[in-house]
């Protein structure tokens, strides 16, 4: 997708996009460019704005104000049935009344096609879900697993230019749900067209996404790839919301270009690369400092390490086979924070009470205002 | 529990003890309706056959009750689908005014209007009885057509705008489908109560009775009753099929929607 | 759906596609309480031309007076003056609200044991069929019903006729027809349907869990219905006893047929002061007055209800 510069375009431009209700404010100022082919997530608490986001993508709610452009074009006063975009609904939103293939089928009623093409082009999609032979089946006799499919085909069979999904796996089990995740990567690469996916679930979006726009309050806190997201988020609240991470009260002092000292209650001293900073931080307003439970690890007794080394004490801990979750209250400070560690063979599981000595690194502190 | 029952089974015959009657006292040899029987007869359905002013109450009674469940069926589905689907600040006072006949004495609605129509100098007629008549049905319709309408996923009209189609078309291929069991059911049920409204029709028709009217004015003759006994019997069994098909249309109606289904009407 | 831009000729041909998609389909854009108000403008017109305004109207005929056929439009109280101080007026409006009140405590007591049957004894799949057994007499012509209860209760009727026949009475029994009694059995009747519905509804939704944590926290059988079932059934029981007797107040067949002379209420009144003395104005007042009585006592017992409530927090 190149104009004729040459210039790699957006799929899809938001430009300080608004939308309110009365007093009420759904979208504050979004801007993002999602590009052509990537799977792309939103990411957020109930209320956050994303679905109203979506369907605001798909035509379903008009702007407030700013600018939507899908494929270069200005979709102010286009209407939800003639965008390039489909629709997986949460509820999947399948005709009880119609069969699965008269499903499939429904958006190609419209196209200048014969009878045994759009047939074809049928049982193609359900080929591609993974229902062959399912078409003759009434609609409202299917599983949420299969519906979703249906839900897939019938988007997709439209080709269109952006695949919206809203939640699309929230009604169904752990199970179902995790296959699902690997198909729908499966079949986003297939196809080459870009996916939205709405989701509240941070792993999920972890898992599928190319990048991730993680939002608050009807704005967006980060936008990143999933690495960049669990390694280095912009915020606080950003850094809470995926994974688990620890806080602890910290002030940072600069002394040259190239190191920033920074002062962490219970860990000490420790010297930050640059990289390590938020965009447009200075020092005055670092407030803590973030650090996730894996980076961690606590000796056993008689364990040495050349990593630094904090001492507390064990307050709780969780047993999960794999891995235990300590609880661990660092000398000198007031909350406890969760290490990880992986049950390896000859590691022992420590006892409440005991004391920890935590090892860590000033590569895997993230600083915070 | 077990006198629960019982109890209950009692109940049923003190609801049924009367229309159980009828059939017994049409088909009985006697002038008088007084046990003991007398024996079997067809007399009183011949003689229904042989009555022109029946005939013609007959007639007017089933053109009112289809002008009537068509018309308060269609404003059924307006406010039905209004009240479902769309929020609009005054919507309790206008669907309450709406259903006020629901709780509203027949009589009084039946002189409200009797006093606009003489002042206004209009002629009473059929048409009269079917103003008062839709006014009465349409309560009934939007009580059947609103679970009909809440039952359905707003996302699936959406879903159809999405894949293309316009608001109208969505409407026709996706909801009118799905909402039609809902619609038949409201029209056989607007029929039946306009075939059955008594008052509304006895202050507002003109020359020319409706069916209750006319055995209203029968039954000060005691020789009559015994047809009018007849006349009840097909009129019981008529309700009784148009409401076995309306209840037979409810039901594919939750079936189709593939919901559980929560009981009768109403 | 809008085709992939190629060149520079493609694009007027799309804007033109599209501008004709908005022109024809204006409505897609409008707002949500835009598309409510067109929707329900027909029906909401409809009550507003052939019940609140003739409503107004009746309101305003009360305050004319009328002697024989010519009406005078002067604004009076006249007719309210002469309902309130004729004892003939007085006596109809206290009795039909002492036969509402009868029927609506006969029907909805009777009718609570059945809902809470179908409800609690009725397996789920059963559940409809007994809905459908008890609104299918309601659905047979009022009329005849109630013509056929004076069959049944008359001097010479069915129930006496039996009776004297299996010889457990000597006598035809009098104080069945043409009185009170009979209104309100005939309107109790009519009317079972109307209480049960919604007491069954109300019923229908609670939870069973509840009653079963009740039974654990060490009630009895009987304090759990007292304590929880009825609370919980109570808006049902409320719906019940406004629908039952909100109409019944008015009602005209029943009175004219069983009611005998000492059993004439309002509606009856009203009747022959419209068509047969050519009163409408006196009609008018009488119907503003039953009204009016019917929304007192209705409000009076919303209002018991909210402070039953509340007390039961």
């Amino acid at each position: 997708m190149k104009d004729t510069l040459g210039v790699e375009r957006p799929i899809i431009a938001l430009e300080n996009v608004e939308k309110y209700y009365g007093e009420y404010y759904a979208l504050r100022g979004i801007s993002a460019e999602i590009r052509q082919g990537e799977f792309f997530s939103l990411l957020g608490p109930s209320g956050c704005g994303k679905t109203t986001l979506l369907r605001t993508i798909a035509g379903f709610e008009e702007l407030s104000g700013g600018r939507l452009t899908i494929d270069g074009k200005d979709m102010k006063r286009v209407p939800a049935n003639v965008r390039p975009t489909n629709m997986v609904f949460q509820s999947y939103a399948i005709f009880p009344h119609l069969t699965v293939a008269e499903n499939v089928g429904f958006g190609l009623r419209r196209e200048p096609l014969s009878r045994d093409e759009k047939a074809r082009k049928v049982a193609e999609a359900l080929e591609m879900v993974g229902l062959r032979g399912y078409g003759a089946r009434a609609a409202h006799a299917l599983s949420g697993g299969q519906r979703q499919r249906v839900a897939l085909a019938r988007a997709l069979i439209l080709e269109p230019k952006v695949l919206l999904l809203d939640e699309p796996l929230s009604a169904l089990d752990k199970k179902m749900r995790e296959q699902m995740q690997t198909e729908l990567r499966r079949l986003q690469r297939q196809v080459g067209i870009t996916f939205i996916l709405v989701t509240h679930d941070q792993e999920e979006a972890l898992i599928m996404s190319d990048r991730i726009a993680v939002m608050f309050e009807g704005q967006i806190a980060q936008l990143d790839t999933p690495q960049q997201l669990y390694r280095r988020p912009n915020t606080r609240q950003v850094g809470e919301f995926i994974g688990v991470m620890n806080f602890l009260p910290a002030t940072a002092t600069v002394s040259d270009e190239t190191h920033i000292e920074v002062e962490a209650a219970g860990l000490g001293r420790a010297v930050i690369a640059p990289d390590q900073l938020p965009g447009g931080w200075h020092p005055g307003q670092t407030q803590s400092v973030g650090i996730r439970p894996e980076t961690m690890s606590i000796l056993f007794p008689g364990e040495t390490t050349d990593r630094r080394v904090a001492i507390g004490t064990v307050e709780d801990l969780s047993y999960y086979g794999d891995m235990t979750y300590y609880v661990v209250r660092l000398d000198g400070v007031d909350r406890p924070m969760t290490i990880s560690m992986k049950n390896l063979v000859g590691r022992p599981v420590l006892d409440r009470g005991t004391e920890a000595r935590v090892a860590w690194d000033a590569r895997s502190l993230v600083l915070f205002a | 529990m077990k006198s629960l029952r019982l109890y209950a089974i009692l109940y049923l015959i003190f609801l049924y003890a009367p229309i159980a009657l009828l059939p017994i006292f049409a088909f009985n040899d006697g002038t008088v309706i007084a046990f003991p029987l007398k024996g079997f007869t067809l007399e009183w359905f011949k003689e229904l056959l042989t009555i022109p002013a029946l005939h013609a109450a007959v007639l007017n009674s089933l053109i009112i009750a289809v002008s009537s469940a068509l018309i308060a069926t269609c404003l059924g589905i307006c406010a039905a689908r209004a009240g479902t689907r769309f929020a609009f600040p005054g919507k309790k006072g206008i669907l309450g005014l709406i259903m006020l006949p629901l709780v509203l004495p027949e009589i009084i609605v039946a002189v409200s209007l009797l006093v606009v129509l003489l002042q206004l100098g209009l002629p009473l007629g059929s048409w009269t009885v079917v103003l008062g008549h839709v006014l009465m049905c349409t309560p009934f319709s939007i009580a059947i057509l609103n679970s009909a309408f809440q039952s359905l996923d707003v996302s699936l009209e959406e879903a159809a705008i999405d894949l293309g189609e316009t608001r109208w078309s969505s409407f026709r291929l996706i909801t009118l489908p799905l909402v039609m069991p809902g619609i038949i059911s409201s029209l056989l049920i607007a029929f039946t109560i306009s075939l059955d409204e008594f008052i509304i029709a006895f202050f507002l028709t003109g020359t020319n009775p409706t069916l209750p009217v006319y055995i209203w004015g029968q039954l000060r003759f005691p020789q009559k009753i015994p047809v009018i006994m007849a006349l009840g019997t097909i009129l019981v069994l008529a309700s009784v099929i148009l409401l076995a098909i309306a209840e037979y249309f409810r039901r594919r109606g939750v079936a189709r929607t593939g919901q559980a289904d929560a009981g009768g009407f109403l | 759906m809008i085709a992939s831009e190629t060149g520079s000729g493609a694009i007027p041909m799309i804007k033109l596609k599209i501008n004709i998609k908005i022109k024809a389909w204006p409505r897609l854009g409008r707002s949500e309480a835009a598309q409510g108000y067109f929707l329900v403008a027909p029906p909401f017109l409809y009550a507003l031309l052939l019940l609140a305004a003739p409503l107004a109207a009746i309101v305003l005929f009360s305050f004319w007076t009328q002697d024989y056929l010519t009406l005078d439009t002067t604004l009076t109280l006249k007719n309210y003056r002469e309902a309130l101080s004729d004892p003939l007026y007085g006596e109809l409006l206290l009795r039909s609200l002492v036969i509402s009140l009868a029927v609506t405590a006969a029907t909805v007591l009777t009718a609570f044991p059945i809902a809470y049957f179908i409800s609690f004894s009725v397996p789920p799949s059963r559940k409809s069929m007994w809905i459908f057994l008890i609104t299918i007499p309601f659905w047979s012509s009022y009329l005849m019903r109630v013509f056929l209860w004076k069959v049944i209760l008359g001097y010479n009727g069915v129930l006496n006729t039996t009776l004297t026949g299996l010889g457990i009475i000597d006598e035809p029994l009098s104080f069945i027809l043409y009185n009170a009694n009979a209104v309100v059995i005939t309107l109790a009747h009519a009317y079972a349907p109307f209480a049960i519905l919604p007491i069954y509804v109300a019923l229908e939704k609670i939870d069973r869990s509840l009653l079963e944590a009740s039974r654990d926290l060490g009630e009895s059988r009987v304090m759990t219905f007292l304590r929880v079932t009825l609370p919980l059934a109570m808006p049902g029981v409320v719906a019940a006893v406004l629908i039952v007797f909100i109409p019944t107040i008015g009602d005209y067949v029943t009175p004219r047929l069983v009611g005998g002379p000492n059993g004439l209420m309002i509606a009856n009144m009203i009747q022959t002061q419209f068509l047969k003395l050519n009163n409408a104005p006196m009609g008018a007042a009488l119907a503003v007055l039953a009204m009016a009585m019917v929304t007192a006592v209705s409000l009076v017992f919303l209002f018991l209800n909210r402070r039953y409530l509340k007390g039961q927090k």
